[in-house]
């Protein structure tokens, strides 16, 4: 589904990733972790095709195509999820006007009708309750006022309304209590189907105990230093990221 | 994606003013220049009673008297007023029975605007009066409206039918005297919309006058008078455009809106005068006193404008809150963009006891342009317990516009409460963004915004203008984000 080679990227000319390579196939769960400044966000924001930064060397193919000659809502229409670490607040833009602009333009761009008013309704009544998500939140505008916790279950709602192919969560952990955690990670796991993939990027192994990654790969300073099954994160967080500094001579 | 933005910008923002067409049609016009003479003639032309002409002539002398106000933030450029024409009128039948005689390229006009005056085939409870240049071509419904007492006529029809009527209430909420572009419409005004509604009677249906310049150099000048009865209710809507030209055309007029105990007056304007190209050639001076009295108690008067169009806008409609427990209202959108300059916003005077307004203003800027909030809240000393909310917010999109807020508050009585609340705010990449990586496109998502942003007050107009005010907004507005 999405295959990265010895991708290079660099923002005002300060180099952020030095050659990441990473296959990701359907059905797969992916955790990427590493330490702060590690580049894990930037790998997402560049999966996005958000504009800041410059991929200088290095391709990124996503079901045989090359993502990096998309926009970014082409990427988004050809099922390219982004769970963002910090959610956009749109005063006024009704979560309800905004899920069904997004969903219709996909549908277009499957050649789908647009979902009628009570088909879109009815698919936000069966998405809340799967993700169990507060009705409440929907009623409002886009983020509008939301606490952080709201804002990264409402990511995970968007998610679960759009269907995506490859979802990637760029820390949609961080912050949340073990409640709220517990709701994200249900709402990944109910969302898990033989034809989708997840990455998860993640600083902390918490979310890991209850999103079962497939494979755990090490983000360091640019570079994937280590890959493994999930045990990788639980000897990571026993030995800490010193552990990694002191390996990366070796690699 | 910067230079992708500044493409869309650019391919958006030069998208065509739709309605920049001129019609070929023979007008009845006067030569430029200003003077007694011309106002005579004007008034000749339109053959009036004795008691305009000595209207005319009265304002016309103190508009001599007078200078025109610079206070606004806003670079006017010298206006010749000897250069412009101040009556052109489309020719044609002097007296028209029925449809059948109007002229069809008038028709035609109308109809490229998006304003049928075949009855039949019109949005169904609209009633129009449509106003071209310098006289009222064509008012649709009126016999409907005559059966419960209603007159909806033009200006000049009602100078000849209702004399009475209009030596009451003309000139009774804007006197003449109150500003230079006021005496200015006051002296050569052509013509423009009367309405009154009598005592109990709510309007069933929705009024609106359609203003449209066309010919080259000319000033159009139109006044519209409501006067709303002991429990009547009326809801107003305006709409104006002008063809594409180099030359700057001049606009100046007044609306009067008298509402008596517990009537409402609601008045809603799209203003979508041609802005001038990119460069900031041609387009609409855009002039315009708009007052209204509550005048009875429990009476209401709410304002509602989408201000898209015009290279300059200077406009402030406002309410005086005369009688107890009257409620002013003024909601207000206004976009400029290229290089359109705006200054606008409203007078709330608070006279009667628990008075109460409520102003929401959504500014929107891009391009080079200029973007003014002003407004003014007095409470005198008599308004026992008067109340006022303000809200004022700026939105910019790129970094080479302005935003402005020029908030006036004057309290006379230790009573009152007046709150005022103002933010600015920055359509951000990450918002639209955050739209593309939902699969919506750019200039959708800056529709989506913007709409967003304008809700409360779009929500304010009828049904029939809310659709065609959003679209408006995204096109003035599309891609405009650097």
């Amino acid at each position: 589904m999405l295959v990265i080679k010895d991708l290079v990227a660099s923002i005002e000319g300060l180099k952020i990733l030095k050659g990441v390579s990473l296959e990701v196939k359907a059905g797969e769960v992916h955790a990427i972790m590493g330490p702060n400044g590690s580049g894990k966000s930037t790998l997402a924001s560049i999966l996005a095709g958000r504009d800041l930064f410059s991929v200088d060397s290095g391709s990124i193919m996503y079901n045989g195509e090359n993502l990096l000659d998309k926009s970014p809502e082409e990427r988004a229409k050809e099922g390219l999820f982004l769970g963002f670490q910090y959610p956009i607040e749109i005063p006024g833009v009704s979560m309800v006007n905004f899920m069904k602009t997004a969903i219709n333009e996909m549908r277009k761009h499957r050649g789908e009708k647009p979902l009628s008013a009570s088909e879109f309704l009815k698919k936000m009544r069966e998405k809340k309750e799967l993700v169990e998500i507060d009705s409440s939140l929907t009623n409002r505008s886009v983020n509008e006022g939301f606490s952080g916790g709201e804002k990264k279950k409402n990511e995970i709602f968007q998610m679960a309304m759009l269907e995506p192919k490859l979802a990637i969560l760029d820390e949609t952990d961080s912050g949340l209590d073990i409640d709220a955690l517990k709701v994200v990670a249900r709402g990944v796991n109910n969302l898990k189907s033989p034809d989708s993939a997840t990455i998860v990027i993640t600083h902390y192994q918490r979310l890991l105990d209850y999103i079962v990654p497939d494979f755990v790969h090490i983000l360091y300073r640019g570079r994937i230093v280590r890959s493994g099954g999930k045990e990788l994160a639980v000897l990571l967080e026993e030995k800490g990221y010193e552990l990694i500094r002191q390996g990366e001579v070796n690699l | 994606m910067q230079k992708e933005q500044d493409q869309i910008l650019g391919d958006l923002t030069s998208g065509e003013y739709k309605y920049g067409f001129y019609t070929d049609i023979e007008q009845d016009s006067i030569a430029r220049g200003l003077s007694e003479d011309v106002i005579r003639m004007i008034s000749a032309k339109k053959n009036e009673p004795e008691f305009m002409m000595e209207f005319r002539l009265k304002a016309y002398r103190h508009w001599l008297t007078m200078k025109m106000p610079l206070w606004a933030h806003l670079n006017i450029p010298e206006i010749d007023y000897q250069d412009k024409i101040y009556y052109s009128a489309p020719k044609q039948k002097a007296k028209l029975t029925s449809l059948d005689e109007v002229d069809p390229d008038l028709l035609e006009t109308f109809n490229k605007l998006g304003i049928p005056l075949e009855e039949q085939k019109h949005l169904s409870g609209v009633a129009v009066d449509a106003v071209m240049d310098s006289v009222s071509v064509k008012t649709t419904f009126k016999e409907t409206l005559a059966e419960r007492g209603i007159i909806f006529c033009s200006f000049s029809e009602a100078v000849r039918e209702y004399p009475d009527l209009i030596k009451k209430y003309m000139g009774s909420v804007v006197p003449y005297t109150d500003n230079y572009f006021a005496a200015l419409n006051s002296a050569v005004f052509s013509d423009g919309s009367f309405c009154y509604i009598p005592k109990g009677v709510r309007c069933p249906m929705e009024l609106s006058t359609y203003f449209r310049i066309n010919a080259a150099n000319t000033g159009q000048f139109e006044r519209t008078l409501i006067v709303a009865e002991d429990n009547s209710y009326v809801s107003y809507m305006e709409g104006c455009t002008a063809p594409m030209r180099d030359e700057n055309q001049l606009h100046a007029a007044i609306v009067e809106i008298v509402a008596m105990e517990s009537a409402e007056v609601k008045y809603a304007t799209v203003q979508n005068w041609y802005p001038g190209n990119k460069e900031g050639k041609g387009g609409v001076y855009n002039f315009v006193t708009k007052r209204g009295i509550c005048k009875g108690d429990n009476s209401k008067i709410s304002w509602t404008q989408v201000e898209t169009g015009s290279a300059i806008t200077w406009k402030y409609p406002s309410c005086i809150l005369r009688g107890k427990n009257t409620t002013g209202e003024f909601y207000s959108v206004a976009v400029t963009n290229n290089h359109q300059q705006a200054d606008t916003g409203t007078k709330m005077i608070h006279i009667g006891e628990n008075s109460k307004s409520i102003i929401v203003s959504k500014g929107i800027s891009a391009g080079v342009s200029n973007n003014s909030y002003r407004g003014l809240v007095k409470v005198l000393p008599g308004a026992q317990n008067a109340r006022n909310f303000s809200q004022c917010d700026s939105l910019l999109l790129g970094d080479k516009c302005g935003a402005h807020t020029f908030p006036y508050i004057e309290s006379g009585n230790q009573s009152a409460i007046i709150e005022h609340e103002a933010t600015t705010s920055k359509i951000g990449e990450d918002q639209i963004f955050y739209c593309n990586q939902r699969g919506i496109a750019t200039e959708d998502a800056i529709g989506l915004i913007i709409n967003g942003y304008a809700k409360e007050v779009l929500n304010k107009l009828p049904m029939e203008f809310a659709v065609e005010a959003q679209k408006l907004l995204q096109i003035s507005l599309e891609g405009s984000v650097g």
